[in-house]
């Protein structure tokens, strides 16, 4: 048990009389302070990650973290909808495609800049978060997830044959040469693309951290562990479903922006595709859904496999990777439905316990 | 304080409740009794806006509260603990009752308004970085309990307290119910078991298959022939 004892601190402003646990109260979830170890680790890994395109200065290594980047900024604009809330989308590429068609048409066809188009793909994909949420998140049970599903296969449909977007072919975005930062393209190098990346995913990371100690994330929560209970509490249950769903797809647009400028062409099969939107999931799933750290394991995990078999494998092994996916998908949630992250910390508590165990004994 | 009359609800085409009207004075504890299936329950989500009458009203404190939604009445003043506990099995203790007193109004409060609750239920403190899920029955109904407390309620209103207890939790439950009480809050509660729960409440409301057969002082009910008649049957 945690001493009792208030820190000279707190005594010094005056309050002394008030108990350390309801100090903590104030702080909201109990504050335990960073270890050294994990300081360091921290520390180690932020220079890592700083260093990595620099050492590795090659196109492939490149590409294959900041698409692990990318799909880890993906799972978790998911994460913060199913994860935290509770509902399960199954269309989340519909914010994706939104955001990558957004700024990429309005790049095509004013030259609009595409840090621009995205605030607008964030606007466009919050408000269609809006119109599908509305009457869809009032649908208990699994009807929510059929009903997103419904959604982005027929916008996709829409966009197939919508003229004014390219229908089919969609949108080549233009190739320039000046003025690189304000046009989001950097034909030279992948570097400021690998650096853009982690930042979205350190902002939606941010966020996620963030949500975890603040009200809504409470609400978010709460929502999805028990809706009634929720309401009887006086949580506005489905206003607090349409923010999460809004936070999500407005960080799903970002994703799909970021797409957009890496490859420079976007389409109505690329960027609204089923498959999008299952990989998203499972990445959550795989790496453990709720929590801040799974989409980013499940997306380290993942994307390198897929990436490496499509290497190996080549044209043929087209869809390997998805194989091995639903393969690993059944294995956890079958043994641990808690995801990776779950069986870390399962481990971890495991011999945590059993050390404490040892040192009773002895 | 509340005031329900001839309130009809169903479920669908299927009506469970026929008329029924009651009502809770300040500082008063009420008890709801009636056998499985008698609509108790029904009443109780109807009061806090989790079900909406088909016809009549119900008012707290002298406003209409039978159309608004159940976040909005629990800021009036009026908590309802649910059947079962219902806490939130994966988030810890703190953060489940600090669930309860995120409104505005209790929010200004909360710190002290915890203090209460764990002076009350010292046992959710000691246990208060665990999960939900991980303590025992009695533990989870002091805490779902404690929950509804967190909003500073002026009417508690809680749906079968003593189901599935130990005698030992029984009897902390009931002292907590009357320290409760005592600060000057309403209760409204619902029990099956007519020893129970007339001799802790004021007055009582008899329920059966959804009409009220019989309402009183619960001193006068317990020595009841009907009462008798209701529970036992004959």
């Amino acid at each position: 048990m945690r001493s009792r004892t208030p820190a000279p601190m707190i005594a010094a402003l005056g309050a002394a009389e008030r108990e350390p646990a309801l100090q903590d109260a104030l702080n909201e979830p109990a504050r335990t302070p960073w270890r050294l170890r994990t300081r360091l680790l921290g520390l180690a890994g932020l220079v890592a990650l700083l260093a990595y395109p620099f050492v590795l200065n090659a196109p492939f290594p490149q590409h294959v973290m900041i698409m692990i980047f990318l799909y880890a900024l993906m799972a978790q604009s998911w994460n913060i909808l199913a994860g935290y809330c509770g509902q399960i989308s199954l269309g989340h590429a519909v914010f994706f495609g939104i955001g990558a068609y957004s700024s990429g048409f309005l790049f095509a066809t004013f030259r609009v800049s595409p840090w621009l188009g995205m605030m607008v793909g964030i606007a466009i994909a919050m408000a269609a978060a809006v119109a599908i949420g509305l009457p869809t998140l009032r649908l208990r049970g699994h009807y929510f997830a059929i009903a997103t599903l419904v959604i982005a296969e027929s916008v996709q449909i829409v966009f197939q044959r919508w003229e004014f977007v390219g229908a089919a072919s969609g949108i080549w975005l233009p190739i320039v040469r000046e003025n690189p930062l304000l046009n989001f393209q950097f034909n030279e190098s992948k570097i400021p693309y690998y650096f853009i990346a982690l930042g979205f995913l350190s902002l939606v990371c941010l966020a996620v951290w963030y949500l975890e100690r603040s009200k809504a994330g409470y609400y978010f929560r709460a929502i999805r562990e028990d809706p009634e209970a929720a309401s009887s509490l006086g949580v506005d249950v489905s206003r607090y479903k349409v923010l999460a769903f809004m936070i999500s797809a407005g960080f799903m647009s970002i994703a799909g922006t970021f797409y957009a400028q890496y490859v420079l062409v976007v389409d109505p099969e690329t960027v609204f595709p089923l498959t999008l939107s299952i990989l998203v999931l499972l990445i959550a799933v795989m790496g453990g859904v709720g929590t801040l750290w799974g989409p980013i394991i499940g997306a380290a995990v993942l994307v390198p496999l897929s990436e490496f078999t499509r290497i190996y494998l080549g044209g043929t092994g087209g869809s390997v990777d998805l194989i091995i996916y639903g393969a690993l998908i059944v294995l956890i949630c079958v043994f641990r439905p808690v995801g990776l992250l779950g069986i870390w910390k399962d481990w971890r508590l495991g011999t945590a316990v059993g050390g404490a165990k040892n040192r009773g004994n002895a | 304080m509340l005031k329900v009359s001839d309130i009809e609800v169903s479920y669908g085409d299927y009506q469970v409740v026929w008329g029924v009207s009651l009502q809770v004075d300040a500082g008063e504890v009420v008890s709801l009794l009636g056998p499985n299936g008698s609509g108790k329950s029904t009443i109780f989500n109807t009061i806090s806006g989790l079900l909406k009458p088909k016809a009549g009203r119900v008012e707290f404190e002298g406003a209409r509260i039978d159309r608004q939604p159940s976040h909005q009445i629990v800021r009036r003043g009026l908590a309802h603990i649910l059947e079962r506990r219902r806490v939130f099995p994966y988030l810890t203790v703190r953060q489940n009752l600090w669930l309860g007193g995120y409104h505005p109004e209790a929010r200004a409060h909360r710190v002290e308004t915890l203090k209460q609750v764990y002076e009350l239920f010292p046992r959710l403190r000691e246990r208060e970085s665990q999960l939900a899920y991980s303590l025992s029955g009695g533990e989870q109904q002091m805490l779902a309990l404690g929950r509804g407390l967190m909003s500073r309620p002026k009417l508690l209103m809680v749906d079968e307290p003593f189901l599935g207890l130990s005698p030992a939790v029984v009897q902390e439950m009931k002292d907590a119910f009357k320290r409760i009480n005592a600060e000057g809050v309403s209760i409204l509660f619902i029990e099956q078991n007519v020893q129970v729960a007339l001799s802790m409440s004021h007055r009582g409301y008899i329920l059966e298959s959804g009409r009220l057969v019989l309402e009183g002082e619960s001193e006068a009910l317990l020595t009841s022939a009907e009462v008798k008649r209701v529970f036992l049957g004959g």
